[in-house]
């Protein structure tokens, strides 16, 4: 990135087709490339300003970047505190500012310095397309490159299936890690080949020993009732798997030699591969494992082990405390605000927290009904339905294929997330941007919901990229005897395609609630700077 | 850990009693190996290290000199011994080394003989966070005929009543007829939770249960159950079904454990709690999954206790408890493993007329002329010349002197048959000494002093 000047044609023409099909679009996507190319200016300007600080601020940045990824992240955090004071430009490109002269100056001299420098850039470059688009396509960003070395973006294995290098690493890896490596099942459709597909009637406990010694039971439980469905939506997973590690560090002991906070996260890489082979690891696992992670290796090394345990035990006690149940009720709070009497309102699926949101609206004796949307082969409408029914809410029950049917009766769509993007876009069980869509088309308010603690950095544009693909026998259905598709396999051209997850665009949504309050979708990035600039 | 293997080698073989009086069931040879071994053979292949075995000192003796035990047995074998004449039921003899479990159990019996892939039993289990995982099996009618059975078979006796919900794997309903006299009477309080029940019988329950620890503990206070398969089992069936276990709300486990001793209650409950109970509700709340609907509960209808069963339909599973049981057996056994049918120190002449699913054993000496078909020698028997054996188990030690014909029947070890003998679908009990020329059908010949042990 640091030699690249203006390598995509392709992409400021996407720009330019998108920017006249939507209004809002063109200013953000402006706003994204001129972002970017600020970035490479400085870039090149400081390489030439600064050559001499170079090699200091090189091995600087070599040596901060060797030591636990951690240390990076706080690195680029201290230079986006001082900028996250609101400025006219809205998202200056701090992570890229030069690190070699920050510890030198103070934070205002930086400030001001940046500032004039992004308006010189800004006058100067008025109207140049940079490659913003292709950045935002690529997988999970990782810390922002630093401008001195050229940065490998690496895609996640997951979505490199129909590689045989990745697939070879992969299986190296799990090797050495004692972990057996999940087959994949059946024919996969051609666009989604780069995904696994695993099958449900083979869990990967085959091919485990009976008793588990080299994973912790619980976790070899947690992975069975992830692959067989027990535990399934994003919340669920994540309190589960939270309290599997907690098992895990009250069975922890530290060997001898070793220290608490290396070793334990060494243990738990190879219990996160095997969840991850039972079922692609969530967003906010992911996100739940990164502080735990954190947390762990910022014990204090004279710590004594039992305090060490019962710390971390806490930590994850408040973990979901706060970050779960806690922003749960914050939700709740400010969704009722939004509930009136009379409402119908739309929920698609089984989303907790929705259902946590409903059920209290109807506590606080709120007069609607609801419309639950359930589509197949997961059904999980009907556990939605079950629980709100239970609470004496009155509901009415569609498949999705009514969903414009029903839209006119609708007054607000409700819709929980699996994880929100970072570029605003929602990722949500499969059919969610089906119904966002034609929510807008009949002009009916699309309110997502969803926990900060759920906020991805990585960005997507489509649901091809990186998906979960279930198992494909799901879709089999036996009515009045007869299985129509029992020998799908044998069919040549044919193939069932059983996908988990879609993405919706932000202007499909009109707002979003989180713990932090009622925003916008385009806010999503300002979130997850100003998560991390607390953490 | 996650589980600790049991395997009960007490039993008596009360069923067949003419072939145990002198060998005891566990060392039954089986396909020419010790019958305890298969089911220790199943555990090692799965992954077990270690086995609580719990037999008596006669078994433990012959373990140790047994050649097939102490060679292929990789794994530590803890070894309990009872006394042999006491009325110890398997669930007393788990309260005997409750002091040795410190976590959930698998129980096996040492009759079972089966190919079953256990991570099918153990992970219904884990999955549902089960109290008991049991295995069963269709069961498979014997073709054999039987040495010493007069007259047609009986009808099988008492059946087992097998009622498992619409998925096939949560048991709902056990009993054995003999408990029911007056018909089978379901509670109305299972008909309501699933109202779909399918009721079995023809299984055969392979007596392997996964249990949690709790139900050790329970076991060891309530000091009335003396039967896993009799009474242990059937008692937590009905269990899940009873008020209390539904209504148990989520308290500390101290709170609780206080609360029953200040009742002062001898009907110990069963209390299924874990640590952290308040994040494992959270985590089903937040679930999107049921095991049922149709009706307004949530999953499992909030009952903690929970009995699973995994039912064969392929594959081998036997239990050897009866006679023709332990033929059916002979015959199947060999054929789960890839062993060489002769084994290599046996000398055998080039004339004799070996049939391919015919087993021998080591040592074993084979004179020309012979012809063996559908049989299994013994380790270290003499075969003579002229000898036609036939759909037989002629266990160790055993001399067939020349001429004899030999069809459809058991000779168990050390025994001696005369010359020109002509012996179909007889029992020949230990250590007898059948004379020449003799011509016996469908006889159990023992010798007196076992017609003493009545």
């Amino acid at each position: 990135m640091a030699d690249s000047g203006d390598p995509e044609g392709a992409g400021p023409k996407d720009g330019i087709v998108q920017a006249k099909n939507e209004g809002r679009e063109m200013t953000k996507e402006e706003k994204q490339r001129m972002r970017k190319e600020k970035k490479q200016q400085k870039k090149s300007k400081e390489k030439k300003d600064d050559k001499g600080s170079q090699e200091g601020g090189k091995e600087k940045k070599q040596s901060s970047s060797d030591p636990p990824s951690a240390q990076p992240t706080t690195h680029n955090n201290t230079q986006k505190a001082p900028s996250a004071v609101p400025a006219p430009v809205p998202v200056p490109a701090p992570e890229t500012a030069a690190p070699a002269d920050k510890p030198a100056k103070s934070k205002g001299e930086l400030k001001a310095e940046r500032r004039a420098r992004q308006e010189a850039e800004r006058a100067s470059k008025q109207g140049k397309k940079g490659d913003a688009g292709q950045q935002a396509a690529t997988g999970k960003p990782k810390a922002p490159p630093s401008e001195l070395q050229p940065v490998v973006k690496r895609l996640p294995e997951h979505v490199q299936v129909d590689n045989p290098e990745v697939l070879r690493k992969l299986a190296k890896k799990l090797e050495r890690q004692q972990i057996p490596l999940r087959s994949d099942y059946g024919y996969k459709v051609s666009l989604f080949s780069h995904l696994h597909q695993y099958s449900r009637k083979a869990p990967l406990t085959q091919q485990l020993g009976i008793p588990s010694t080299v994973i912790h039971p619980v976790i070899v439980r947690l992975g069975l009732q992830y692959s067989q469905g027990i535990v399934a939506g994003s919340n669920a997973r994540s309190v589960a798997l939270l309290h599997a590690f907690k098992q895990v560090i009250r069975d922890y002991t530290t060997p001898p030699n070793e220290e608490l906070s290396r070793d334990l996260v060494n243990k738990l890489k190879p219990y996160i591969s095997f969840l991850n082979q039972c079922r692609p690891l969530s967003a906010s696992m992911g996100n739940a494992i990164k502080y735990i992670k954190k947390e762990i290796s910022n014990i204090p090394s004279q710590c004594k082990e039992e305090e060490a345990k019962t710390k971390l035990l806490n930590c994850i006690e408040c973990y979901i405390n706060e970050k779960i149940v806690l922003a749960a009720k914050a939700i709740a709070k400010y969704s009722i605000e939004k509930i009136s009497d009379g409402d119908v309102i739309l929920v698609y699926g089984c989303s907790s927290l929705v259902n946590h949101i409903l059920c209290e609206a109807f506590e606080k004796d709120r007069k609607f009904r609801v419309i639950v949307v359930d589509s197949r082969p997961r059904l999980e409408g009907r556990e939605a339905l079950r629980r709100l029914v239970q609470r004496g809410i009155s509901c009415t029950y569609v498949l999705i294929s009514a969903v414009s049917y029903i839209l006119p009766e609708v007054s607000k769509v409700f819709l929980g997330a699996h994880a929100l993007l970072a570029n605003g876009y929602v990722m949500s069980r499969v059919g969610t941007s089906q119904i966002a869509l034609v929510a807008k088309t009949f002009n009916v308010p699309v309110l997502v919901c969803c926990e900060t603690y759920k906020f991805c950095e990585r960005v997507q544009t489509d649901s091809f990229v990186s998906n979960e693909l279930d198992d494909p026998d799901d879709l089999i259905v036996t009515r009045k005897g007869k299985t129509q598709l029992e020998h799908w396999q044998q069919v040549p051209l044919l193939g069932l395609l059983n996908l988990v997850y879609d993405v919706t665009p932000p202007d499909f949504v009109d707002l979003v609630i989180t713990d932090l309050g009622m925003i916008p979708c385009t806010s999503v990035p300002v979130v997850l700077r100003v998560k991390n600039v607390d953490q | 850990m996650e589980l600790q293997a049991v395997l009960m080698a007490a039993g008596g073989g009360s069923r067949m009693t003419d072939l145990t009086y002198n060998t005891p069931k566990p060392m039954l040879p089986v396909g020419n190996k010790p019958l305890m071994w298969y089911p220790l053979n199943l555990l090692e292949r799965v992954g077990f290290e270690e086995v609580i075995v719990i037999t008596t000192k006669e078994v433990q003796k012959m373990m140790t000199t047994d050649p097939k035990m102490k060679l292929d047995v990789k794994m530590k074998l803890d070894v309990v011994c009872i006394q042999e004449d006491g009325d110890m039921g398997t669930a007393d003899a788990l309260r005997h080394i409750h002091q040795k479990i410190k976590t959930d159990i698998l129980v096996v019996s040492c009759d079972l003989i089966t190919d079953v892939a256990l991570h099918e039993v153990v992970d219904l289990f884990r999955a549902h966070n089960a109290t008991l995982a049991m295995l069963m099996s269709k069961a498979h009618e014997f073709t054999e005929t039987v040495p010493g059975q007069k007259g047609k078979k009986k009808t099988a006796e008492q059946r087992d009543f097998v009622g498992v919900d619409q998925s096939g794997k949560r048991l709902l309903f056990m009993a054995n007829e003999a408990d029911l006299e007056d018909g089978l009477s379901i509670r109305k309080s299972i008909m309501r939770k699933h109202p779909r029940m399918l009721i079995k019988t023809g299984l055969v329950d392979a007596h392997l249960y996964c249990l949690k620890k709790a139900v050790v503990d329970f076991l060891a206070d309530n000091k009335s159950i003396s039967s896993i398969r009799g009474e242990l089992v059937p008692y937590m069936v009905r269990k899940q079904f009873s008020k209390s276990t539904t209504n148990q709300t989520i308290k500390d486990d101290a709170e609780e454990q206080n609360e029953k001793k200040n009742e002062g209650s001898t009907n110990h409950e069963l209390i299924i709690s874990s640590r952290d109970e308040s994040l494992i509700q959270l985590a089903q709340e937040r679930s999107c999954w049921n095991d049922h609907r149709g009706d307004m509960s949530e999953a499992y209808h909030g009952g903690k206790l929970r009995c699973y069963v995994h039912i064969m339909d392929q594959g081998l599973c036997y239990r050897v408890n009866t006679l023709a049981a332990y033929i059916d057996a002979n015959r199947l056994a060999p054929k789960l493993f890839d062993e060489p049918a002769v084994h290599p120190s046996a000398v055998i002449s080039e004339r004799c007329q070996m049939g391919s699913d015919s087993i021998f054993g080591a040592l074993c000496q084979v004179a020309e002329k012979t012809s063996i078909k559908r049989s299994t020698i013994g380790n270290s028997t003499t075969v003579k010349e002229k000898v036609k054996v036939t759909n037989s188990i002629i266990m160790h030690g055993v001399t067939i002197e020349e001429g004899c014909n030999i069809q459809g029947s058991v000779i168990c070890s050390n025994a001696v048959i005369g010359r020109g003998a002509d012996l179909k679908y007889c029992l020949v009990g230990n250590g007898q000494r059948i004379e020449p020329e003799a011509e016996r059908t469908n006889e159990v010949i023992v010798g007196t002093d076992q017609l003493m042990e009545i």
